[in-house]
Formats: C-alpha cells, sequence, structure tokens
C-alpha cells in the first residue's frame, strides 16, 4: 500500500503532441481515485505513466515519497487491470493468476494459497482449470482482477476494466470492484469514461480534458461545484442545461425569460467579476411542474412556459424535454461535450432544455406546460474560458 | 487514446527518441529479407534486361557483342514465340475460368457442408499440397497410351498427349486440377466476410437462392474474388512444370516459360533466353497493371491499418 | 442453408454426403492412381487398370537401391529445410517490424514482396544461370537455396504479418506489469502465442521449396544438388529398354508422403495460413 504522487507529469510524444500537460495529484495510501474524461483526454496516459508503461518526459512521479520514473514496470510492484483484461490465452485461469508470482519466484504452496484465496474471493474456484477463452465476459473480468489482487501490490491501476461488460453486469461488478477495494484497502487509480462509474466509485474524481486536469474532488463536490462549463456539462445525468444570458442590474435576462439574480449569486457573481454576456447552467432537478407548487414557492422563482417535445416517464419521476426560443449557448467546451455525447440534436431556433419533474406532473406531449426553476440553483459561466463565476470556496 | 511506443527496446527506458530507435529497429528487423529479396531478383532483373541487349551464346562464346534490340527484333519475329505466347494465354484464360467456376463451388461445398466439413477440407488440401510434377506424372501415365487407365476413355486406339488438342485439354486439366483448391481456400476466406445476415435479410427481402448469390454474395466478395483471380492468373502465365512433365512442349504445347527453358538449357543461347525473361516479365507486369487499375484489385495484406 | 435452398434434412443430409463424395473422389484419384502404379509389376504396369493385380514392393525396394533418388531425396529435404528455416526467421523479424512498428518504407517493402510474390520465375532462370555460373553456385545446395528463400519470403512475410497483427500486443504490457522482464514477457508470452503462427508458415514454406521443379532443373546439372521432382525427370530405368513408370511412381509416392502428412495433421492452420493474407484484401 502506498502514496502516490504525481508532481507536474508531463507527456509529450516524440512529434511534439502535448498528451498530458502538467499534472498534479496526491493520491493519499488505501485512496480510490477515478480519471476521467472524454476519449483523448489524456486519463490512459496518465495511467500508463503511474504504471511505468510509457515514459514520463517532465514532472516526477513518486511512490510512498520514492521517484519511480526511471523504474521498469515491474520494478512498481503495481498491479493493472486492461480494458481487454489482457488473459493470457495459452494459460489456465490458474496460471494466469499464479503469472506474476511465479514471475516473483514465489514457492509453489503459496502461489496455490495465494491463488486460490483470490479465487475464493472472486468466486471463481471452479474455473480454475479452465482457459480464458472458454470463460464468460464477467468470469474473464474477474480472472484479471484476481491476477491483480495475488500478488498484494501497492497499488491498482484499472484501465476501463468494465467497460467491455453489458451494462447489468456492468453495474454488478461495479459494486463488487468498490467493496473489494475497500477490502483489501489497496490505493487504486481507475481510468474511465463513463461519469456514473467516477460518480459512484471514486473516493475522489480527478476530470481531465485535452491533457489538462480540469478539476479534482468527491464526487458531490464536483457535481454541486464544477470549476468550469466542461466539468458541469460532464458530470450528471442527463446534463447540465446551458443556456445564454445577459447580465444588467442585478438581473439575469435568458430564453426562460428574465429574472433577479439571488443574494448568493449576486455576490458571487461580483467577486468572480462577471462579465456581461453569459452562459447560465441549470440541472434538471431544478425544475419542478409549476403547476404542484404553491404560490408562495412559486414566487421564490422563475416559471416559463412551453410545450412539452418528449416525455420520459421513470416511475419515480418524469424527465420533460422543451426547446425555448433563442440563441444557443455556444463555446468551445460544449462543443467537445457535445461531440463527445454524439448528440448532433441541436434544434435549428432555440435550445434544448431537460427537466426534471415529480411523478404526479400532468405534462403531456405536445401541450403546453408551465415550469418553476430555481435561480439560486443556477450556475453562470464565462463563455470565453468556460470558468465558473459562482465558485464558492 | 494515443498508444504507447512499445518497441521492446523502447518500451523501458528509450527517451524521447523512442520514434528514432523504432524506425532504427525497424530497419535492423526488414534489412536481412529485403536484402536477399534483392540481391536474387532485383539485380538479376537487370542484368537480364542487360543480356537481352547482347548476342551471347555459350556454344559460340566468342560472338559475344553488344547489339542494342536485335534480341527483341529475333523473338518478336519468331512464330515459335507467338505460338508459345498463344498457347500460354490460353491456357492461363481457360483454367482461370474454370478453376474460378469449380472454386466457388468447392469453397461454398467446404463452407456449408453439413457433412463431415474436417474430412472435405482436408481432402482439398491434397492437390494443393501435392508436388506438381508427382500429379503430372499421375496425368501423364492416366493417358499415356500403353500405361492409362484413361487412354481409351474417348478413342480405342488413342494417345491424347500426342494430338495437340487432347493433349492442352489434359495440360489444363492437370493445372485445375491441382490449384481449384487453392482459388476455393482463397474464395472461402472471402465467403466468411458475407455475415449470415445480409442473406438472410435478402431471403426476407423476396431474393431467390441464385439471386442471393448473384446479388449478395459475389458483390460483397468481389475484393477476395479478384485477389484470388489475381494470384492465379500470374501463376497460370508461368505454367511450366505440367507441361515439361505431360509433352515437353511437343505438337506445339510450349507455354513462354518453357521457350526460355529450352533456349537457355538445349540452347545456351542466354541473349535471347534473357530477352524471353524479360518480356515475360513485362507480360506479367501488365496483367497485375490491368487487375489493379481497371478491376480495382487490392494488393492483399496491404491495408496498413494493420497497427493495433 | 442459403445457397442450397431448403429440403427434408434427410435428403438434406444424403445430398451433401454425395456432394462431399464427388469432391473426395476429385481429390484423391489422381493420388491414388500414382499410389497403384507404384504397386504394379513390372508384367502388369501396362495393363491400363487402375488398381494393380498384382502387388508388389519390388519398385520402392529398386529406388532405395540407387543412389540416384536416395542422393536427389537428401538434396531435397536439406535444401528445403535449410531455405525454410532461413525464410521463415528473416521473415519473422520482417513480418514483426511490418505488423508492429512503424517506420517509413512499410508500403515499399510490403508492395516488393508482393511484386515478387507475383514474379514470373522463369524470368529468373537466365540471369540466376550465368550468375551462378560466375559465383560457382551453380548445381550446389545454396544455388537452389537462394532462389528458393527470396521466392518464400514473400509468402512468409504475408502470412507472418497477418498472423502477428492478430496476437493481442497488450499481454507484453501486462506481462511487464506482473513483473516480468521485457526478455519474460517475449518468452512465456509472447513467443507461445506467436508460435503457432511461425510454425504454419513453416509448413507454408516448406511445401513450396518442397515443390519447386522449374529452379530446380534449370539451375542444377548433376546429382549433386538435384531435388527429387527435377531427378524424376530424369529417371531412367536400371536399364536402358526398361519402362521407368514403376520406379518414377514409386519415388513420386514417397516425396508425396510428407505432404500428405502435413494435410492430414495440420489442415487447420494450412487453411488458417493460406486464407490469412487473402482475407485482408
Amino acid at each position: 500500500m502506498a502514496e502516490i504522487v504525481l508532481d507536474k507529469v508531463t507527456k509529450r510524444y516524440p512529434d511534439g503532441a502535448l498528451a498530458v500537460s502538467e499534472v498534479d495529484i496526491r493520491i493519499a495510501d488505501g485512496e480510490f481515485v477515478i480519471l476521467v474524461g472524454p476519449s483523448g483526454c489524456g486519463k490512459s496516459t496518465t495511467l500508463n505513466m503511474i504504471a511505468g508503461l510509457e515514459d514520463i518526459t517532465e514532472g516526477e512521479l513518486r511512490i510512498d515519497g520514492e521517484r519511480v520514473n526511471e523504474r521498469a514496470p515491474k520494478d512498481r510492484d503495481i498491479a493493472m487491470v486492461f480494458q481487454s483484461y489482457a488473459l493470457y490465452p495459452h494459460m489456465s485461469v490458474r496460471e494466469n493468476m499464479a503469472f506474476p508470482l511465479r514471475l516473483a519466484k514465489v514457492d509453489k504452496e503459496t502461489v496455490r494459497q495465494k491463488v486460490e484465496e483470490a479465487a475464493r474471493i472472486l468466486d471463481l474456484t471452479q474455473h480454475l482449470d479452465r482457459k480464458p477463452g472458454n470463460l464468460s465476459g464477467g468470469q474473464r473480468q474477474r480472472v484479471a482482477m484476481g491476477r491483480a489482487i495475488v500478488r498484494d501490490p501497492k497499488a491498482f491501476l484499472m484501465d476501463e476494466p468494465l467497460s467491455n461488460l453489458d451494462a447489468k453486469l456492468r453495474v454488478q461488478m461495479r459494486t463488487s470492484v468498490a467493496k473489494l477495494q475497500k477490502r483489501l484497502g489497496t490505493t487504486t487509480v481507475y481510468v474511465t469514461h463513463d461519469q456514473t462509474e467516477a460518480m459512484t466509485l471514486g473516493d475522489r474524481v480527478v476530470v481531465m480534458r485535452g491533457g489538462l486536469v480540469q478539476q479534482i474532488g468527491s464526487p458531490q463536490s464536483l457535481y454541486e461545484q464544477p470549476a468550469n462549463l466542461f466539468v458541469a456539462g460532464f458530470i450528471g445525468s442527463p446534463s447540465m442545461n446551458f443556456l445564454p444570458a445577459t447580465l444588467a442590474d442585478g438581473h439575469l435576462h435568458t430564453p426562460l425569460g428574465d429574472f433577479p439574480l439571488t443574494d448568493r449569486v449576486r455576490r458571487l457573481a461580483e467577486t468572480a467579476n462577471a462579465p456581461r454576456e453569459l452562459i447560465m447552467g441549470l440541472r434538471p432537478e431544478h425544475f419542478e411542474d409549476a403547476g404542484l407548487l404553491d404560490d408562495a414557492e412559486k414566487a421564490r422563482g422563475g416559471t416559463f412556459t412551453a410545450s412539452v417535445d418528449v416525455l420520459e416517464s421513470m416511475g419515480s419521476d418524469k424527465y420533460a424535454y422543451f426547446t425555448v426560443e433563442g440563441e444557443t449557448a455556444t463555446s468551445a467546451e460544449l462543443e467537445e461535450l457535445a461531440a463527445e455525447s454524439g448528440s448532433t440534436e441541436m434544434t435549428d431556433n432555440g435550445s434544448q432544455v431537460v427537466t426534471r419533474l415529480s411523478a404526479a406532473s400532468g405534462a403531456r406531449i405536445g401541450s403546453d406546460l408551465t415550469v418553476w426553476f430555481d435561480p439560486d440553483k443556477i450556475h453562470l459561466f464565462d463563455p470565453q474560458d468556460g470558468r465558473t463565476l459562482t465558485y464558492s470556496s | 487514446m494515443s498508444e504507447a511506443v512499445d518497441t521492446p527496446r523502447a518500451a523501458v527506458k528509450g527517451a524521447s527518441d523512442g520514434k528514432k530507435a523504432e524506425r532504427r529497429l525497424a530497419f535492423w528487423l526488414c534489412a536481412p529479407a529485403a536484402l536477399v529479396m534483392l540481391a536474387v531478383t532485383g539485380y538479376p532483373i537487370i542484368y537480364s534486361i542487360w543480356l537481352s541487349l547482347q548476342r551471347y551464346d555459350l556454344r559460340f562464346p566468342s560472338q559475344h557483342e553488344f547489339v542494342g534490340l536485335d534480341n527483341y527484333i529475333t523473338v518478336l519475329t519468331n512464330s515459335y514465340w507467338w505460338t508459345a505466347f498463344g498457347v500460354t494465354a490460353f491456357i492461363t484464360i481457360v483454367s482461370v475460368v474454370i478453376e474460378l467456376v469449380l472454386g466457388m463451388a468447392l469453397a461454398l461445398i467446404m463452407h456449408r457442408t453439413l457433412v463431415a466439413r474436417g474430412l472435405i477440407r482436408t481432402v482439398a488440401l491434397i492437390p494443393y499440397g501435392i508436388v506438381t510434377v508427382v500429379a503430372a506424372f499421375s496425368w501423364r501415365y492416366a493417358w499415356d497410351a500403353n500405361t492409362g487407365y484413361l487412354s481409351q476413355l474417348f478413342d480405342p486406339d488413342g494417345a491424347p498427349l500426342t494430338q495437340r488438342a487432347s493433349a492442352l485439354t489434359i495440360i489444363i486439366a492437370a493445372e485445375v486440377w491441382k490449384t481449384v483448391p487453392f482459388m476455393a481456400l482463397l474464395l472461402m476466406a472471402g465467403l466468411a466476410l458475407v455475415p449470415e445476415d445480409l442473406l438472410k435479410a435478402a431471403s426476407m427481402d423476396g431474393a431467390t437462392a441464385w439471386q442471393r448469390f448473384t446479388k449478395v454474395m459475389l458483390p460483397v466478395m468481389k475484393p477476395a474474388i479478384l485477389v484470388a483471380l489475381l494470384f492465379r492468373t500470374l501463376d497460370a502465365f508461368r505454367v511450366f512444370d505440367n507441361i515439361f512433365v505431360l509433352t515437353s512442349g511437343a505438337q506445339e504445347t510450349g507455354s513462354v516459360s518453357m521457350q526460355t527453358y529450352n533456349n537457355l538449357i538445349k540452347g545456351l543461347n542466354l541473349g535471347i533466353g534473357s530477352t524471353m525473361s524479360v518480356l515475360i516479365f513485362l507480360a506479367v507486369a501488365l496483367i497485375a497493371f490491368i487487375f489493379v487499375k481497371v478491376f480495382g484489385a487490392a494488393a492483399p495484406g496491404n491495408s496498413d491499418n494493420g497497427r493495433r | 442453408m442459403a445457397v442450397i435452398g431448403t429440403k427434408a434434412p434427410g435428403g438434406l443430409k444424403a445430398r451433401w454426403t454425395l456432394i462431399d463424395i464427388i469432391v473426395v473422389v476429385y481429390a484423391l484419384v489422381p493420388v491414388l492412381w500414382i499410389l497403384s502404379l507404384s504397386f504394379k509389376t513390372k508384367d502388369t504396369l501396362a495393363d491400363r487398370n487402375f488398381f494393380p493385380r498384382e502387388w508388389t514392393w519390388q519398385n520402392y525396394i529398386d529406388i532405395f537401391n540407387t543412389s540416384e533418388f536416395l542422393r536427389a531425396l537428401l538434396n531435397s529435404i536439406g535444401i528445403a529445410v535449410i531455405a525454410t528455416v532461413i525464410a521463415v526467421v528473416l521473415g519473422t523479424m520482417a513480418a514483426y517490424a511490418i505488423a508492429r512498428l512503424d517506420f517509413p518504407g512499410k508500403r515499399l517493402l510490403v508492395g516488393v514482396s508482393l511484386l515478387i510474390a507475383m514474379f514470373p520465375q522463369v524470368s529468373l532462370v537466365t540471369p540466376l544461370f550465368e550468375m551462378e555460373r560466375s559465383l560457382g553456385l551453380f548445381d550446389t545446395w545454396p544455388g537452389l537455396i537462394l532462389p528458393y528463400i527470396t521466392f518464400a519470403l514473400p509468402l512468409a512475410i504475408y502470412t507472418l504479418s497477418a498472423f502477428f497483427r492478430e496476437i493481442p500486443w497488450e499481454l507484453e504490457k501486462a506481462a511487464k506489469m506482473d513483473g516480468a522482464t521485457p526478455a519474460q514477457a517475449f518468452r512465456r508470452v509472447i513467443a507461445p502465442l506467436a508460435a503457432p503462427g511461425v510454425f504454419t508458415t513453416a509448413i507454408l514454406v516448406f511445401i513450396f521449396c518442397w515443390n519447386d521443379f522449374l529452379f530446380a532443373i534449370s539451375l542444377t546439372s548433376t546429382t549433386a544438388s538435384r531435388t527429387v521432382p527435377a531427378a524424376l525427370s530424369f529417371f531412367q530405368g536400371s536399364s536402358r529398354f526398361e519402362d521407368p513408370t514403376g520406379t518414377v511412381s514409386a519415388a513420386a509416392v514417397v516425396i508425396t508422403i510428407p505432404i500428405i502428412l502435413f494435410v492430414l495433421f495440420f489442415q487447420r492452420r494450412i487453411v488458417a495460413g493460406l486464407t490469412s493474407g487473402a482475407v485482408k484484401g
């Protein structure tokens, strides 16, 4: 078990491309840290540098206070689980799990004990003598985990270990990975592109984009206090709604209507020196069907009326999609997020707003609905650089 | 994610010049193979062009001199050469067409048979693997007037290998027998690329079995078919072993390869032999060019996206 | 069955059995005929009967008693094995580079080897004949091994690079993470995975070398390096007036045996090897 420190770690490829830029992360002993971001953000490169599979161009990587930049992977005492599982097809499950121990010249009896112990934990005992080719996806995944845990390494590195599983199994394995990590208490760095996995698994989440760390924090703090547009849009599902807004005289002019800033927001915006043109963000759960609220509550926030485009009834609540007239919010971050989620459903005129309403809402597709929103929950962003203007440290 | 530059040498400590190290390693790995191929084909071809411009007959070594294109004129105005060329072209076209049809049939059989699939695939490989000369002797003795069980199939006093038409037919049959399995294997690889769902969809759309074959399978398999045809055409054009054993080129059944060989070994005329070598090389290059440019055949293994 | 149409399962099976029998007959008759000839006695050789009326081992005894055949067999084996080993080693190196490394000239190398694969071998016979005479390689083992390597290399490079692309190279990283040195990662993980491809390629290359006739008769002049296919065409009976049919057949059967064994034991691999390069087109 170990503390892992990345100190201004940078990866530049020989052709000059900058894959990872000055990443600073201090991972405490026993901590479960998630690196998350869209493909190409540098998260896997960062993981490979911790593993020693890629060289560090600049900066320092310390494990337990010791610089390990120059150490070969085998001398770092770190285990890794790969997305493809990377099981050796010519070895049985037992041999696969024993491989790292055999390389470390552990005596046969200990190897047998450790492999069987790991197999018992991962429920693989009856599959020990099969070849990986004859196992299901979930079983292969567990073998890969087993190979990592048998040698009791200083840290686990996991590179999208669940993304080759089907949705149901993925959720199941997510829980077992979390349980296993807590049980073993081993420092773990986990890479994923799936924000749900990041939110549910980690003690702390590192959001990366374009080789830069965007924000590091607990899942809840990332959700509530995103440092910029990218993090705001990336974390949370359905994602935050973004609308263009103009700030004048303490009032916000938005496609949802004009309304005054609440005291809290105004103070933050003033401190942050907010410009006139802004992007406003509001999460789906901060909307409600106005018909379900009493007048006092209604008066505390703003309302808008629009026709329901799509209605998804989840049972516990309803998601209603609207198109609101006016400009759409634009910024480099938002475009990247749209490209990442593959959503090309940019409406021609107006922006889409997703709202989460109570199950009791009488919303119907095609008919108008008046929706209330909570102006105290809005986030404001600078469209130029995407930084948040409502960040309360 | 960008892929790790991960050659055995560059992986661990090869610092920023990992790319250079990779190239250096690649160079040393490829150099021996490239060198051998170049030395045994590149140089001789150039040497061959040089020789083709000289009078050089080993029986009259004193008359060794530069004669420009005289040898080409000699060969190209020679009726034996054109006969051999015609025979080669005839054998090539007829045998490749038959091979394509039979090969496709065999490919479908190997791909779809319900009974003894492994056995069929094994047996079909025997013609491919067997030494051509051995097969040729088998055919020769089969049609030989004295020993052959087939010799009197069509004519009780027949000696089929001594008649030009029947001899050519037998040569083609021997070629076809030997190479249909290879053709079938290449086509079977193409067949495996036709998704089963596509055929199901076609039959849902109302296509008959024949329509499914011609409208769905053949178009999807086209690249594989072209590659197979290209390979086989060039291979058929060099036909030699079968003719050598079956007729020795008698009754005007010799191919251009036979002519070249005879010129070299029997005639010992290096100038004329080289001229023929160059002409055959040009003919083959032309065939390959036509296949690639006109039919758009892709060179196999040429897909550069193989790096994962 | 998409192509053949549907019928009652029983009839379908019978029909496939019939088709399969046709294929088996097609493939085996010429082989069985030469086998049959090799067992015929001298008196019944010309009886035009497909099966021998009298069986004898005499033809085999005869060929194994002539130094001509034994020498040719030795030449065939020696030349094919040496050429195969060298071609596979060089091919493996080049194929590894093509499949795994990024370097300028990769396309050129692939293109050149494709060119050689399609090259008319007869075009090389005349210049090689002259070159080998002046270099003293004519009618020697190296004189045949060199062209065999050259023409086997494209085959080896294609087949191997197709196989190498299939290897999950992430395993190399996994092995390093599991504590292996680069050498251990290669020896314990990559080599066992690459071995089947290398082996298959070796079989294909061997068949190619074993099969060659054109170089074998053009670049040899004595029994010093004449291989069996070439020797067969020079076979005369033990006396001038004797029909060599029986002995030729017996010799032909002998050199067919390794091919049959390869096909029987490694059918799957040979099919995979022959088709691996072609699928990518």
